[in-house]
């Protein structure tokens, strides 16, 4: 197109869009880094950062919370979009509406009815005891095991919307070829279905992953002060214990690990489109 | 079919469902709290009332937060769509290296932490003298909606036929009525999904709002996270029922025009 070449002034439209973005969000970010790095402190706040064992802790609670809640939602939200993407009818508007009408509601509208269920006198609780499993009723709201289920209830749509947008795209007859070449339903799932649908999956797990890691609302209702994540930590020092420069180094470290995440589901992606 | 088969379908279905209860529980159990007398969330409850339904009409909290939110996110949608839908056509028709590179900039602020988006605005904005809280709200909200739509609209630009304008204008039809005879029908469906879901995540946010609030000016999040902090009683399950009735009236709303379906390929 000779449009790569010559400037196309319709280009121009994307201007406005752009430069706001430019300045009212990619500038702030570019000075935070750099006043992080470079700025009064600067790196030694980053060394002292790392000495401590606490940011350790600190960390592998972000890291560790965030993995299982990304694996839970990854299982769960596989089956349920492959059903959406292939029944049609009731199943299909069941799910759709399963996935839509929870975005709807508000992160502390749900965190908060997840401190009901959670409780000891919780629903949760009371199946569990009424089922037999539990022999006592059990607490899991302030648990690590409360705050994965919440935020898993509270991310598993962005984990099922992009491997339903891949796995529709697949032609059903691909299965049904592989079994008329004797393929067995497993191997047909493991040659055939799991990797057309990997770019889906990539991009659920980067999505759930950076939200889950960035999580702020969820744990400070679900789980309480005692388990601090980088994301609690950050917030905490600039709204609580007004101590900017913890916060800043806090803040960099997040905002490291979830952009290198986008970058490499972004690399990722694109390495499995080329490959197909 | 073999046993295999069968048993696989069988859990699949089964995964689906669990996950179909799973994602309404919450909903559910703030419906149920609302409605019910007990103070302290005892569920299944003592008996049913609409106290908190009253308790929310006498609350001088929650409305203005209500109303606050409603506009931002009003006036934020509106603004993303205009600039978003501008952005779309201009990236997608204007072809070149790194346009790639560029959509994942304009898109990223889905995937990165509110919190330190909201830090360095409110550092950007204090050096730049900005103390207005309506003006700083505005431009943050304005940063989490351009994203919901710069995606959607360009996905759905990019499955269209741009030789149909051309088409519409040898037969007959002036420039801007093929556009709008043409491109604006089949935009309709990405401008309604991609307005929805901005407005919900901005009528949700709290991380970002949080740096730009102060004690006269707070958004519904905001008030309510603040509320179950203090003094949780279920007056907050009984304004998001009302939330949820809203939220299924627009749900039944968007299948009518758009189709549930349509709507999930954001």
């Amino acid at each position: 197109m000779s449009s790569a070449r010559r400037f196309d002034p319709i280009l121009l439209l994307a201007l406005p869009a752009a430069l706001y973005l430019g300045i009212v969000y990619g500038l702030p970010l570019l000075f935070l880094l750099g006043r992080s790095l470079f700025g009064a402190g600067g790196l030694s706040s980053f060394v002292g950062f790392f000495a401590d064992p606490f940011s350790w802790t600190v960390l592998a609670n972000t890291v560790r919370s965030a993995v299982l809640v990304t694996l839970i939602c990854l299982i769960i939200g596989y089956p349920t979009a492959l059903v959406l993407a292939r029944a049609g009818g009731f199943a299909q508007a069941a799910i759709l509406v399963a996935i839509i009408l929870p975005l709807s509601v508000g992160v502390v509208v749900k965190a908060f009815a997840w401190q009901i269920v959670l409780r000891r006198d919780g629903v949760v609780s009371q199946i569990m005891t009424g089922l037999g499993l539990w022999s006592e009723p059990q607490r899991l709201l302030f648990t690590e095991t409360g705050l994965v289920i919440g935020a898993a209830n509270i991310f598993v749509p962005f984990m099922i919307l992009p491997i339903y947008a891949v796995l529709k795209l697949v032609d059903p007859r691909l299965g049904e070829a592989a079994a008329t070449l004797g393929a067995s339903p497993v191997y047909r799932f493991f040659k055939v279905a799991l990797p057309l649908s990997l770019p889906g999956i990539v991009t659920g797990v980067a999505f759930v992953f950076s939200m889950a890691a960035s999580m702020y609302v969820i744990p400070s209702l679900v789980i309480g002060d005692r388990f601090q994540t980088l994301a609690t930590l950050t917030g905490r020092s600039f709204l609580f214990m007004r101590n900017e420069q913890l916060g800043s180094t806090t803040a960099v470290v997040l905002l490291a690990l979830t952009v290198s995440v986008v970058i490499a589901s972004a690399w990722l992606s694109r390495r499995l489109g080329g490959a197909q | 079919m073999t046993l295999v088969e069968k048993i696989a379908g069988w859990v699949v279905a089964l995964l689906a469902t669990v996950t179909v209860v799973f994602l309404l529980t919450p909903l559910l159990v703030t419906v149920a709290v609302s409605f019910g007398s007990s103070a302290v969330f005892t569920l299944p409850a003592p008996s049913w009332s609409l106290r908190w339904y009253e308790a929310l009409m006498r609350s001088r909290d929650l409305w203005p937060a209500v109303f606050a939110s409603l506009q931002l996110a009003a006036l934020s949608t509106a603004l993303a769509l205009v600039l978003g839908t501008l952005c779309a056509i201009g990236l997608l028709r204007g072809a070149f290296r790194g346009r790639e590179a560029i959509v994942t900039f304009l898109v990223s602020p889905l995937m990165l932490p509110g919190l330190v988006i909201g830090i360095a605005m409110l550092e950007s904005f204090r050096a730049a003298g900005l103390r207005d809280v309506w003006l700083s709200l505005i431009l943050a909200h304005v940063v989490i909606t351009l994203p919901y739509v710069v995606r959607t609209v360009f996905a759905s630009l990019s499955l269209f036929d741009f030789t149909l304008i051309d088409a519409a204008r040898i037969l007959g039809l002036t420039y801007p009525n093929a556009i709008l005879k043409v491109l604006v029908p089949s935009l309709a469906p990405a401008f309604l999904t991609s307005g929805m879901f901005a407005f919900l995540a901005s009528m949700d946010n709290y991380p970002i709002s949080i740096f730009f609030t102060d004690a006269w000016t707070k958004t519904l999040p905001i008030q309510m996270l603040q509320y179950v902090e203090e003094s949780p009683d279920p007056t907050i399950a009984a304004v998001s029922t009302l939330l949820i009735l809203l939220s299924i009236g627009v749900l039944i709303i968007g299948d009518r025009l758009v189709g549930l379906r349509r709507m999930a390929d954001l």
